[in-house]
C-alpha cells in the first residue's frame, strides 16, 4: 500500500483518481494517464495486487502512469479531481464509504449509465404503488446527497470501451453546472482522438445515457430475430422519441437528447453487438432465459433494471413508453419477443415528431 | 370563549448582545457614509469595467441605461424620485451622444468620468442614513403606539389606554433559534432573509430584530415603501437602504450589489427580501432573486481573501405568518390578471399612512395574532452550522466553508461558479422557509375548503371557478370537518419528518380549531374569505382571496389528502 506522500511525489500535478475498475474504468483510466498520474481504486485488495502486478485488466494493458489501490481515504487525500465509474447500484454504496474523505474543494466526474433507486423498507420496484423522481435518482443527485461535493459532472456519450482502447475516434459529453468542471474534464481527457463536448443541463444528459440503454436492448432483440436496417432506424427514431418524452418526464432538457450523449450514444449502441445492453437483448430473442443471460455476463448490463424504473416512471408521470412497456413484459412476464414486436407494428400510432 | 385564546405566550424579553449603539456596524457605517460610498462607486465601476471591458459595450449599456431612465421618469415617476432627475439624465443623454460621434478608442477618460458620475449617483440613492438619535425616537414612538393601541383596543375601558397590560410580545410570537442567532450574530455576520407578503413585514422585522437584542440590521427595502410618509420616516431611521425595482440597468444592479456585499464584508448584520416583491399570490416563494443573494457569497469569498479576521456570514431564512394581509385582495387580483404573461407588477400602494393606522387599531384589537420563525443558521453554501459557527454536513462531520472557493489549493474567483451557488443557496433557502412556515388555523381552513370546492369542480379551469357566483358555493360541515382531520393529521406526520411547522393552536378539538381559523382567516377584509352559514355549512364571501390565504399551503403535496 503507496503512503500519501510518495503518490504526491510522483508528478508535481496532483494525481487523478478513478474509482472502479470495470472496462470502462479501465479505459478512462488510460486515457487520463497519458496527461496525468492516476490512482485507480477498485474494491478488493486481490484485484489491486494483480494490477500492479501484471500490468493487466480486462484485456486491456495498464498505462505505466496509473497505480491500482485499494484505499478510498488515500485516494481522497491525493486527488482533487475524481471519476467514479461504478456499477448504479453500488453507487451509493460506494459514496458513503467516499464521503468521509471528501471536501468541497473535491471534483467529481462520474461515467455511471444508470439510476438509483431508494424504496422504503419492504418494498420492491413491482409493488410499490407508485414510483417517481423522489425515489429515483441519477448518479449526480446521490453524490450531492451523500457527501458535501458540490463540484460535480458527467461523462456521456458513444463510448464503447474497446474502440476508446484502440484509440479510434469518438467523443464524450462532459455535463456539469460548473464551467471549471467542463474545463477540467475537456483538459484531462481530450487527445488527438477524442473530442469532448460541453453540456450544462448534467441531469438531461445522464437521463438520456441510461434510458438509451432501454432501446439498445431492444435493438439487440431485433438484431436477434434477424432483421436488417429498416427495422433498426425505425426502433432508433422512435426510441429516441421514446426517450424525449420519459426524459422530460424526469426532469431533462430536450436539447441533451439530440446531442452526443442522446442520439449520439443511441446509435451507437444500437449497432453495436459489443455493447452488453444489445447482446441481452439478442440473446432474449434467440430465446435464452433473461436468468441465464445475466448469469453468463462478467459485467452489469445496465439496460435490465434501467427497463423496471423508467416503466414504473412512466406509468407514474403517464408517459406514453410503448417499447419500454413491451420490453418489461418480454422482460419479466414471458412475452416473446415476436410478440411485443407484433404489438408495436400494430399499434395505431401515426404523429411523427411532436414534441420540438 | 377564552379557550380560544392562544397559548400564553413565552416569549421572553432579550437583553441587547452588544451594548452601545455606536459599537454597531451598522452605525460605523453610516459615520463613515462618505468614504464608504466612495468605496461603493470605485469598486463599482471596477466590477463594470471587467463585465464590459470594451468602450464600445460600455457606451451600448449606458445609452440603454440612459434611456430607459428617461422612459421611467415620463412613464413611472414616484414622490421619493429626487427633484433633478429629469435633469440629470437628459445631461447624461446629451453627453452620450457627443461620445457615441467619437471614436471608441479615445474616450476611456470622458466614459469613465460619465460612468462615475452615474454610479456615485446610483450609490448616494441607494445608501441608507443610519441616524442613533433617529433610531431611538423611532424605536420609542413604535413601542409607546403600539402598546398604547394595543391596550385601548383591547381592553374595552375607559383609561386603559395608558396601561400596559398587554405588550407586543403578546401579539407577536417569535419561534425558532432564537438563541441560536443570538449567538452566532455576536461571532459572524448574520444576513436575514424572510419571506414577504405585506408592505408591513418590513416594519414587522425591524421590531423582531430590535426585540431580540440584537444590533439594528441594514435593510434592503423597495424604494415604493419610502413613497408612504409614515414609512418612510421608520425606515430611515432603521437604516434602510433603498431598492429601486423599476431599475434594472447594469450600473444600478452593480451598484446596489456592491454596496449590500461591502457593507457584509464590513461586519453590517444585513436583511433583504429575498423574493424581490412581495408574493402576489400568497404562495411561499419558491423562485429566488439572485443578485443580493450573490452577494453573501461574494462577500464571504473576500472575507477568505483578506489577511486580516475572517468573519463568517450566516445565513437565516425567517418566516412571517400572519392571518390576515391588508393588502391581499390587490395582491391576489395583480397575480390572477397577469397568471401566464411575464409582465412587470406596477407597485400601485393603495395604503397611505392613514389606512395603516386604522389597519393597526384594528389589528391589536383582535385576538389575531402574528408569529414570526426564525429558522436554523445556515452557511453561504446551505449548511447547517452548530453553536460554534462550525459548518456541517449531513452526517455531522465540521465541514471548512472555504474550502467551497478552493481551486488546486488556491483560494480562486470563479463568477460562474459562485452564480451556480447562489442558486445553491436559493434552492435551499425556500426549502428551509417551507420547512419552518408556521400553519395556523386561519390557513388550514383556507387550504381545504378552496381545495374541497376545486375537487367538486374540477371540470372548470382556476380562472372558470372564480368566476362562480358566490351562492352556489357551500361545503356541508361533517364532510368539511371529515376532511379537516385528514389533512391536519398529515400535517402532524410531516412536523415529525420536520418538513412543517404549526402553530399550537392548531391541536386540540376539530371543531374549535375550524371556529378559529374560520374567524380568523383575512379578518379585516370587507369581505370575508370564509364563513358559517345559519345551517352550519361553510361558505365564502370572495373566492378569489379565500384563493390567496389557500396558496399558502401549497408546495406540500397535502392536495391529494382532500
Amino acid at each position: 500500500m503507496p503512503s500519501e506522500s510518495n503518490i504526491s511525489h510522483l508528478s508535481n500535478e496532483k494525481p487523478v483518481g478513478v474509482i472502479g475498475a470495470g472496462s470502462f474504468g479501465t479505459v478512462i483510466s488510460n486515457m487520463l494517464a497519458r496527461n496525468r498520474k492516476v490512482l485507480l481504486y477498485a474494491r478488493h485488495a486481490a484485484d489491486v495486487k494483480r494490477i500492479n502486478e501484471e500490468r493487466k485488466n480486462r484485456g486491456y494493458t495498464i498505462h505505466k502512469n496509473i497505480q491500482a489501490i485499494n484505499d478510498l481515504r488515500v485516494l481522497a487525500n491525493s486527488c482533487d479531481v475524481i471519476f467514479p465509474i461504478v456499477p448504479s447500484s453500488n453507487f451509493r454504496q460506494m459514496m458513503r464509504q467516499l464521503s468521509p474523505h471528501l471536501h468541497p474543494y473535491h471534483m467529481l466526474i462520474h461515467g455511471t449509465k444508470g439510476f438509483d433507486i431508494t424504496l422504503p423498507p419492504g418494498e420492491t420496484i413491482e409493488s410499490i404503488k407508485k414510483l417517481d423522481r423522489t425515489m429515483v435518482k441519477t448518479m449526480s443527485e446521490v453524490i450531492q446527497e451523500e457527501s458535501v461535493a458540490v463540484r460535480i459532472g458527467c461523462l456521456a456519450g458513444p463510448n464503447l470501451s474497446k474502440e476508446l482502447a484502440m484509440r479510434q475516434p469518438a467523443a464524450t459529453v462532459v455535463a456539469s453546472h460548473f464551467q471549471e468542471v467542463i474545463q477540467t474534464g475537456k483538459k484531462l481527457l481530450k487527445s488527438d482522438r477524442f473530442q469532448v463536448y460541453e453540456n450544462s443541463d448534467i441531469v438531461g444528459v445522464e437521463i438520456a445515457g441510461v434510458l438509451k440503454n432501454i432501446i439498445a436492448i431492444a435493438s439487440g432483440a431485433l438484431s436477434g430475430l434477424g432483421f436488417g436496417d429498416n427495422a433498426k432506424g425505425l426502433l432508433i427514431s422512435r426510441g429516441a422519441v421514446e426517450m424525449v418524452y420519459l426524459g422530460r418526464a424526469l426532469g431533462g432538457d430536450l436539447k441533451a437528447f439530440l446531442g452526443v450523449a442522446g442520439i449520439g450514444d443511441l446509435v451507437t449502441t444500437c449497432n453495436s453487438p459489443m455493447s452488453r445492453n444489445f447482446t441481452v437483448g439478442s440473446r432474449l430473442a434467440k430465446g435464452e432465459k433473461l436468468a441465464d443471460i445475466v448469469a453468463d455476463m462478467k459485467e452489469v448490463a445496465e439496460g435490465i433494471n434501467t427497463v423496471r424504473i423508467a416503466k414504473k416512471c412512466a406509468d407514474h408521470y403517464k408517459v406514453r413508453a410503448l417499447i419500454t412497456d413491451r420490453l418489461y413484459k418480454v422482460l419479466f412476464e414471458g412475452l416473446t419477443v415476436e410478440e411485443a414486436l407484433d404489438f408495436l407494428m400494430r399499434y395505431p400510432l401515426n404523429m411523427d415528431i411532436d414534441f420540438i | 370563549m377564552e379557550i380560544l385564546e392562544e397559548k400564553k405566550n413565552k416569549n421572553k424579553k432579550y437583553k441587547p448582545i452588544l451594548e452601545g449603539i455606536p459599537e454597531w456596524p451598522v452605525y460605523q457605517l453610516s459615520k463613515n457614509r462618505k468614504e464608504f460610498l466612495e468605496e461603493v462607486t470605485r469598486k463599482s465601476i471596477e466590477r463594470i469595467r471587467e463585465l464590459r471591458p470594451s468602450n464600445k459595450q460600455l457606451l451600448d449599456d449606458l445609452q440603454a441605461t440612459a434611456y430607459r431612465e428617461q422612459n421611467r421618469i415620463k412613464r413611472n415617476r414616484w414622490r421619493v424620485d429626487p427633484k433633478d432627475d429629469a435633469a440629470f439624465w437628459s445631461q447624461v443623454k446629451t453627453e452620450l451622444v457627443e461620445l457615441s460621434t467619437k471614436n471608441p478608442d479615445e474616450i476611456t477618460g470622458l466614459i469613465d468620468q460619465l460612468l462615475e458620475k452615474i454610479v456615485h449617483r446610483y450609490a448616494s440613492e441607494i445608501a441608507g442614513n443610519f441616524k442613533p438619535t433617529s433610531y431611538r425616537l423611532a424605536r420609542e414612538v413604535v413601542k409607546f403606539w403600539f402598546v398604547r393601541l394595543l391596550n385601548g383596543a383591547r381592553v374595552k375601558k375607559f383609561g386603559a389606554f395608558f396601561r400596559s397590560r398587554y405588550t407586543l410580545r403578546d401579539k407577536i410570537h417569535i419561534v425558532g433559534k432564537v438563541k441560536l442567532l443570538r449567538k452566532l450574530a455576536k461571532k459572524g455576520t448574520v444576513v436575514m432573509v424572510p419571506t414577504h407578503f405585506s408592505n408591513l413585514d418590513s416594519i414587522l422585522i425591524g421590531w423582531v430584530i430590535h426585540s431580540l437584542g440584537l444590533p439594528a440590521f441594514i435593510y434592503g427595502a423597495g424604494l415604493n415603501l419610502f413613497n408612504i410618509k409614515i414609512f418612510a420616516y421608520f425606515m430611515n431611521s432603521l437604516g434602510a437602504y433603498k431598492v429601486d425595482r423599476r431599475k434594472k440597468n447594469l450600473p444600478y444592479l452593480e451598484t446596489l450589489k456592491m454596496y449590500s456585499n461591502l457593507a457584509i464584508q464590513k461586519g453590517a448584520h444585513s436583511l433583504f427580501f429575498p423574493g424581490g416583491t412581495r408574493s402576489r399570490s400568497g404562495m411561499i416563494e419558491k423562485q429566488l432573486k439572485l443578485g443580493l443573494l450573490s452577494t453573501a457569497i461574494e462577500a464571504q469569498r473576500s472575507a477568505y481573501n483578506t489577511e486580516g479576521e475572517q468573519r463568517k456570514i450566516f445565513v437565516v431564512p425567517v418566516t412571517l405568518n400572519y392571518n390576515f394581509v391588508l393588502e391581499a385582495p390587490e395582491l391576489i387580483e395583480e397575480y390572477l390578471s397577469v397568471k401566464g404573461q411575464d409582465r412587470y407588477f406596477p407597485e400601485n400602494d393603495k395604503y397611505g399612512s392613514f389606512q395603516l393606522i386604522r389597519f393597526l387599531m384594528k389589528f391589536f384589537g383582535n385576538r389575531s395574532t402574528i408569529s414570526v420563525s426564525i429558522g436554523p443558521m445556515l452557511d453561504v453554501m446551505g449548511n447547517y452550522v452548530d453553536e460554534e459557527g462550525n459548518s456541517l454536513d449531513t452526517h455531522g462531520r465540521v465541514i471548512n466553508t472555504k474550502d467551497y472557493f478552493i481551486s488546486s489549493g488556491e483560494l480562486t474567483v470563479d463568477r460562474q461558479r459562485e452564480d451556480e451557488y447562489t442558486r445553491m443557496l436559493s434552492k435551499r433557502i425556500v426549502e428551509v422557509y417551507h420547512q419552518i412556515n408556521r400553519v395556523f388555523a386561519s390557513h388550514l381552513v383556507s387550504f381545504i375548503a378552496f381545495e374541497m370546492w376545486q375537487k367538486k369542480f374540477h371540470q372548470l379551469d382556476l380562472f372558470n371557478l372564480l368566476r362562480l357566483p358566490e351562492e352556489e358555493l357551500e361545503l356541508d360541515y361533517q364532510e368539511f370537518r371529515a376532511t379537516f382531520k385528514r389533512v391536519r393529521k398529515q400535517i402532524y406526520l410531516m412536523k415529525e419528518q420536520g418538513k412543517i411547522n404549526y402553530a399550537s393552536h392548531v391541536k386540540g378539538k376539530a371543531d374549535m380549531v375550524i371556529m378559529r381559523g374560520i374567524d380568523n382567516v383575512g379578518v379585516f377584509h370587507l369581505n370575508r374569505p370564509l364563513l358559517k352559514n345559519k345551517q352550519g355549512n361553510i361558505v365564502t364571501k370572495d373566492l378569489s382571496l379565500l384563493y390567496y390565504y389557500h396558496n399558502r399551503l401549497m408546495g406540500y403535496g397535502l392536495e391529494q389528502f382532500i
